[in-house]
């Protein structure tokens, strides 16, 4: 099998034009490093040591030098994570508005703790830092939806609505 | 006579009561300011205007943004290659939430402000850096940024003129430390986000080393006005020292939370009691962090003060975002300072090491102090460290200058609160059921 297809296997046809795209506006194709993890973890939820790889090959850089921009950002994920992703705000406005009560109802509603996953894959739990909506904080985010002015008596309804 | 706008940067939301779109923003009198200025006028000529107009900075630094134009070469002196405009939309300083704002109401206003802006400094590249957790304003913007690109207003031949500019959003991978402006512009580079040395600065030596200018969004955001409604215009707006409006904001516990514009220069006293409907009730104000979790704490001493550049930083801390966040009777200073280290100690970016290991050491001191362990002679270790760990030029960037601004205050006007936490071996508050 050649390097190209072997390329295109672990990355899907999508994934790379996508990124291909990313590159045009860009003055060198390793700029796109962040864009192109972004990119791939979208659908797969996280980055493996295979997407790596593809991706460093397809960007022209060492697989450590793009591991290193990898484990840098909040956002990137070197493990795999649940089917949601829920970030709880755990910054200043919503410390000041009680998140603690709230973290407390979310980990003993799905009986993990911050930073695991629950054991059917339902859920990954993060603590994130300040989301820009501290006018109506507590807040967290789970997946892209941004959900406000929690209370601990508001999660069991809230995790109820996503399967 | 025409009325001239009071709220340049909200009214349009509040005529439309949403999002204003390409229409609504047109009827406005929307991407008029840019029309004239591409089609009409030269880049030093609207310089000057901002210049004139004393807009500063409303990320937090507060430097001139006219000013800071100037300092792109122009001509031969560029050299040969891209000049770069990035908006810094990478919204991050705990307890701020302006530019969110800015960018899902009223996206085409930003846009309209970076064209001018890219046109001022000769940029044919522009990038709006925006904060990863934000996926609405994302799609906003995106969805602005197509119908202005369909409308010609972006791209090739802006207006039919000679000037063109790519408009391109980044959405960053998530780090504090990427508001910073040289590490802003490594993680735009793809690179990790970590600062870099100064000199050269951005304008001589940016992103991909060419002359880059970054500005934040809701500075952008007024360079329209100041081009429609003139210089004296946007100076009378403010009502110290300083020119124009500003979104205030008030995060914690008061009846109102939310956001205004007003003159720049108006009290904290007004914002809190008239705009935010004062505390709620059982909750007494102790503390103001004016602009975001790297300000230095005030009291109600401060309340007269007015939220502009000057004042604030005559009595020791900084508007920064002009977001406030307020601590009230119920918060226990030490349990508030530990939730203000650790996230300074977890966003920092490892690269010095008074940095990466001050931070989570002067962490655990202050959970050593909450949870009944603290030692005589504990205050008098943090204020020798953090006055140290604090003090610029001992780091490599300010990050840890401004996360000592927090803690350096809170040691000065809640002393009384770390001692009896050391004398009692406790939280006095946890013990009363907070």
């Amino acid at each position: 099998m050649s390097e190209v297809s072997q390329l295109i296997e672990a990355l899907s046809v999508e994934e790379v034009d996508a990124i291909e795209a990313e590159i045009t506006h860009l003055p060198d194709r390793e700029s796109a490093a962040i864009e192109a993890m972004r990119i791939v973890q979208e659908k797969r939820g996280w980055i493996s040591d295979e997407s790596l790889r593809a991706i460093a090959r397809l960007l022209g850089m060492p697989t450590e030098a793009l591991d290193s921009i990898a484990t840098f950002y909040n956002l990137i994920f070197r493990k795999p994570v649940g089917r949601h992703v829920l970030m709880l705000c755990d910054s200043v406005s919503c410390y000041v508005m009680g998140c603690d009560k709230v973290r407390t109802a979310v980990c003993d509603q799905l009986g993990v703790e911050m930073g695991e996953t629950t054991p059917d894959g339902r859920f990954t739990l993060l603590p994130i830092v300040c989301l820009g909506a501290c006018d109506r904080a507590p807040v967290m985010i789970i997946d892209e939806e941004l959900i406000t002015h929690l209370s601990a008596d508001s999660i069991p309804d809230i995790l109820s609505g996503f399967d | 006579m025409i009325t001239l706008s009071t709220k340049p940067l909200t009214e349009r939301v509040e005529a439309v009561g949403g999002l204003v779109d390409m229409a609504a923003y047109e009827n406005a009198g929307g991407y008029e300011a840019a029309r004239q200025a591409i089609t009409k006028s030269e880049p030093e000529a609207v310089q000057g205007l901002v210049k004139d107009a004393d807009l500063r900075g409303r990320g937090g630094a507060g430097f001139p943004t006219g000013v800071k134009w100037g300092f792109v070469p122009k001509g031969d002196a560029a050299g040969p290659g891209h000049k770069y405009l990035v908006c810094n939309a990478d919204e991050m300083e705990p307890g701020t939430f302006k530019d969110r704002y800015l960018m899902e109401m009223d996206p085409h206003l930003l846009i309209e402000g970076m064209l001018i802006a890219a046109f001022a400094i000769g940029a044919d590249k522009a990038y709006i850096f925006l904060r990863g957790e934000y996926h609405e304003s994302f799609k906003r913007l995106s969805s602005a940024l197509a119908d202005a690109t369909e409308k010609g207003y972006v791209g090739r031949n802006v207006f039919g003129s000679d000037f063109s500019v790519d408009l391109v959003i980044h959405r960053s991978g998530g780090r504090y430390i990427c508001g910073e402006e040289t590490a802003l512009l490594n993680a735009l580079e793809g690179k990790r986000g970590q600062p870099r040395t100064k000199p050269p600065f951005p304008p001589a030596s940016g992103a991909w080393g060419r002359p880059t200018i970054v500005n934040n969004v809701e500075t952008l955001c007024n360079v329209p006005g100041i081009l429609s409604n003139g210089v004296d215009w946007f100076r009378d707006l403010g009502i110290g020292n300083d020119s124009g409006t500003k979104l205030y904001g008030v995060s914690g516990r008061v009846n109102r939370p939310g956001l205004w514009e007003l003159p720049i220069g108006t009290t904290i006293r007004e914002i809190i009691e008239e705009h935010a409907g004062g505390m709620q009730e059982g909750y007494k104000l102790r503390g103001i962090l004016p602009g975001g979790a790297s300000t230095d704490f005030l009291t109600v001493e401060h309340l007269d003060l007015p939220m502009d550049y000057g004042s604030i930083q005559a009595a020791g801390s900084r508007m920064g975002t002009g977001t406030m966040i307020l601590m009230d009777d119920s918060v226990c200073p030490v349990a508030i300072s530990i939730n203000l280290q650790h996230f300074f100690a977890q966003e920092s970016c490892g690269f010095c090491t008074p940095c990466r290991e001050g931070l989570p050491w002067l962490e655990q001191l202050l959970i050593d102090i909450e949870e009944g362990r603290g030692q005589p002679g504990d205050l008098e270790l943090l204020d020798g460290n953090a006055a140290f760990i604090g003090a610029p030029g001992n780091t490599f960037c300010l990050h840890a200058t401004g996360a000592m601004e927090p803690l350096l205050s809170a040691l000065r006007y809640f002393r009384e609160d770390f001692e009896a936490h050391i004398e009692s071996g406790g939280c006095p508050y946890r013990e009363r059921g907070h």
